[in-house]
């Protein structure tokens, strides 16, 4: 999963799954219809780059899905960049740390992920004197968020990292042959 | 050198985020809107596929089906002929009396259909995104109606799309009546994030006459939305500060949770 397995595709792959994201947010509604809440998928997806990625791929996913979805939503443009930002900066600073390949350190980090960028989100709409709509139905919601995003997290190091093998570099397989060491059999 | 030039392109994104935070209200419009129309295209291609899905959807309505609406159809059409007529002949008598006490003509309302394509993505505002925009003549701070009753009213208008601010979230708030006690107040949000069909009715002084289930409609006290619209019903009224004024809970009538098709009212 290092930068060295990266191909010129991943970066492309990872932006466009960004905007489809987005997207999937503002056109479908069904998350808000069952469960009061719609899901957030960034966090959990910032937490997959940030741990397999370059910080200049974090930075690329971070501005391109914040003013994507600010783009959609009333929020004033970077509301969702800075939070999506300081936790991708965080965990590409620290995934020597991180057991990343581990399903139960995936589950938990996208947990953390994805109760904290929107709590860091209201937050700051707040400071910045704006009034979104925040009540004890918001607990709810953001348990909701929280928990939806933890279970995507380890799906999306499942799915990214089987299309990142189907369509990266493969290393060359190395023969056991080696013609030095043929023993050479003849007559003379 | 090398080894300090991500922390500068770090440095260099929290700039630009902070930067884009701090527009001005009309840059800021322009640039979600530049931002947005990258999702013009995926939202085409959603809104043909639910169009040939009901087509294909058509095709396998059974006949007894199609004639048993077609009858209702036909008994509620006699049914609002009816109705117009004495509407026409109210509007009539209403428009003589009117210009026998020297009040000025009010004029019909212009109605345009359009789809909701998008919702806001955050769960702390209320908005929708509608397929009409400057092109088909909206602007800014029309209302927008359901076959119920108010939906809210355009909040940022595109070319080709447009925002609508929905009943409930904190941008929009209503000047309304109560029409059967002469009471006005205000509609705002309900404060509740989980359940959207429940709004306030504020700064009301009559509470002995407030009763659940009164009719609330826009009272006209202001220049964005005309009078009558109908908004929802009381359900229960409550004091605030210490019996200073009054606070109802009102149910709104259209539900904002299922909207697919509204109208927004033209100049």
């Amino acid at each position: 999963m290092g930068d060295a397995a990266m191909s010129a595709l991943t970066p492309i792959l990872i932006l466009a799954v960004a905007l489809l994201a987005v997207f999937f947010e503002a056109s479908f509604d069904a998350p808000r219809r069952w469960l009061g809440a719609q899901v957030d998928l960034l966090p959990g997806l910032m937490v997959y780059v940030s741990l397999s990625s370059n910080l200049l791929m974090v930075l690329a996913f971070a501005l391109v899905s914040g003013f994507a979805l600010d783009s959609l939503s009333a929020n004033p443009p970077g509301a969702t960049v800075l939070p999506l930002l300081v936790l991708g900066a965080l965990m590409q600073r620290f995934r020597h740390l991180l057991l990343s390949g581990e399903i139960y350190a995936q589950w938990l980090l996208g947990l953390g992920a994805s109760a904290g960028v929107p709590l860091c989100t209201v937050l700051l709409l707040m400071a910045l004197g704006g009034a979104p709509l925040v009540s004890w139905g918001s607990v709810w919601q953001w348990l909701v968020m929280a928990a939806v995003g933890s279970v995507l997290t380890p799906l999306y190091f499942l799915v990214f990292d089987q299309l990142r093998w189907m369509f990266g570099y493969r290393p060359v397989q190395e023969t056991s042959f080696r013609p030095d060491r043929e023993i050479a059999r003849g007559r003379n | 050198m090398l080894k300090k030039a991500p922390y500068i392109a770090l440095g260099v994104a929290v700039l630009l985020a902070l930067i884009a935070l701090k527009l001005p209200n009309r840059a800021a419009a322009q640039f979600k809107l530049a931002v947005g129309s990258l999702f013009l295209p995926l939202f085409g291609v959603v809104s043909s596929s639910q169009h040939l899905m009901s087509k294909a959807g058509d095709t396998f309505v059974s006949r007894a089906d199609l004639v048993d609406q077609n009858e209702q159809l036909r008994h509620e059409n006699q049914e609002l002929k009816f109705q117009s007529m004495r509407s026409a002949e109210l509007e009539r008598e209403n428009g003589r009396l009117r210009q026998q006490l020297g009040f000025l003509r009010q004029s019909p309302w212009k109605l345009l259909p359009a789809h909701v394509i998008a919702r806001d993505p955050a769960n702390w505002w209320r908005q929708v995104w509608i397929d009409r925009g400057r092109r088909d003549g909206l602007r800014a701070d029309r209302p927008v109606l359901a076959a119920d009753g108010l939906v809210g009213r355009l909040a940022e208008v595109a070319e080709t799309r447009s925002r609508v601010v929905l009943l409930g979230d904190p941008a929009c708030r209503v000047p309304a009546l109560v029409p059967e006690i002469r009471e006005l107040g205000v509609v705002s949000s309900g404060g509740n994030a989980l359940d959207s069909s429940l709004l306030t009715l504020g700064y009301l002084s009559k509470s002995d006459q407030l009763k659940a289930g009164q009719l609330v409609v826009t009272s006209g006290l202001s220049t964005l939305f005309p009078s009558g619209i109908h908004i929802g019903h009381i359900v229960d009224v409550h004091a605030v500060d210490f019996g200073l004024y009054f606070e109802a809970r009102v149910k709104l009538l259209v539900n904002l949770n299922s909207l697919e098709e509204v109208w927004v009212m033209l100049p």
